[in-house]
């Protein structure tokens, strides 16, 4: 079986350049930074919050934070992935402030392997997501990695999704690189476990489950 | 080889980011146990359908109003 390969783009060689510059009081260079990195900053504070204004303010406070502390950033980290540092911490703050009566915390403790272990193991369809259509398909996957706990979906979405390397995400989250990795397997088993009951090798004559609700 | 300590490699597994020996013990583990085969081979589906996906994209229009007020605040943050 082949492994997973990464998505990850070698960073531009005139990014520090940019950055100096931006440091410098050149506004034209900030904004090419936010042209390059916007939509990322986007689906990540929307895939945390899962709310599309809350998303839409984190963008515009992530950027203007990182540009008033520019003079904080010393360049022993890429640029993006000191700025998704900033737009993590800005979007978990939205999150708890939606819903103070959970506790929204990347340290929060995680339940015993147990959680993640497979119960479903039925095979998938070869093109699992051609039987839905579009709009179906992204509610299922919407709905799922909803139903994760912050600090799993958070993790996912960088991995996976944004393509930073473990150590970046790491670094990103104030991890350790083991606690990356443990919550790394739980999410992707759970968001497996979960989308089975959508994706699974049906006999003929079966229904496909009703509405996107992937939540167990 | 049990499926736990398959389970546990999982993520090391699809990332590469084992040794080779590690890589064979899974990769023999992973031909003669079924379970094992299709939790890799879906949570690999997992992984790719979330990245194709394309949830949440930044409208074009939603952007560029963005923009414009992060880089006015800019000006007068210089200010």
């Amino acid at each position: 079986m082949t492994t997973i390969q990464p998505k990850v783009e070698a960073p531009p060689t005139d990014e520090l350049a940019l950055v100096q510059a931006a440091k410098a009081g050149n506004v034209e260079a900030f904004e090419e930074l936010v042209r390059r990195y916007d939509r990322n900053v986007f689906r990540i504070a929307q895939h945390i919050t899962q709310n599309r204004e809350d998303a839409e303010d984190v963008v515009q406070d992530a950027f203007l934070k990182a540009y008033s502390n520019l003079h904080q950033f010393q360049g022993q980290s890429k640029f993006y992935t000191w700025l998704v540092r900033i737009a993590v911490n800005e979007a978990l703050m939205r999150l708890r402030r939606r819903r103070p009566e959970r506790m929204v915390s990347l340290d929060e403790e995680v339940k015993t392997e147990e959680d993640s272990l497979p119960r479903e193991v039925a095979d998938w369809s070869p093109n699992p997501e051609q039987q839905y259509n579009q709009a179906e398909l992204r509610e299922i996957l919407t709905r799922t990695i909803q139903g994760l706990p912050a600090s799993f979906r958070t993790v996912f979405v960088l991995r996976d999704v944004e393509g930073l390397s473990t150590e970046e995400t790491a670094e990103a989250l104030d991890l350790s690189i083991p606690a990356v990795k443990s919550r790394l397997l739980r999410a992707r088993l759970q968001l497996r476990e979960r989308l089975s009951r959508f994706f699974q090798r049906r006999e003929n004559g079966k229904q496909k489950p009703e509405g996107g609700d992937g939540n167990q | 080889m049990k499926c736990a300590d398959f389970l546990s490699e999982l993520t090391n597994y699809l990332d590469d980011a084992i040794d080779e020996r590690t890589k064979a013990e899974l990769e023999d583990h992973l031909a003669w146990c079924h379970n094992c085969y299709v939790v890799c081979d879906t949570t690999k589906k997992t992984i790719e359908i979330y990245r194709d996906s394309q949830l949440y994209e930044l409208p074009e229009d939603l952007r560029t109003r963005l923009r414009t007020a992060i880089v006015s605040k800019c000006h007068s943050h210089k200010k």
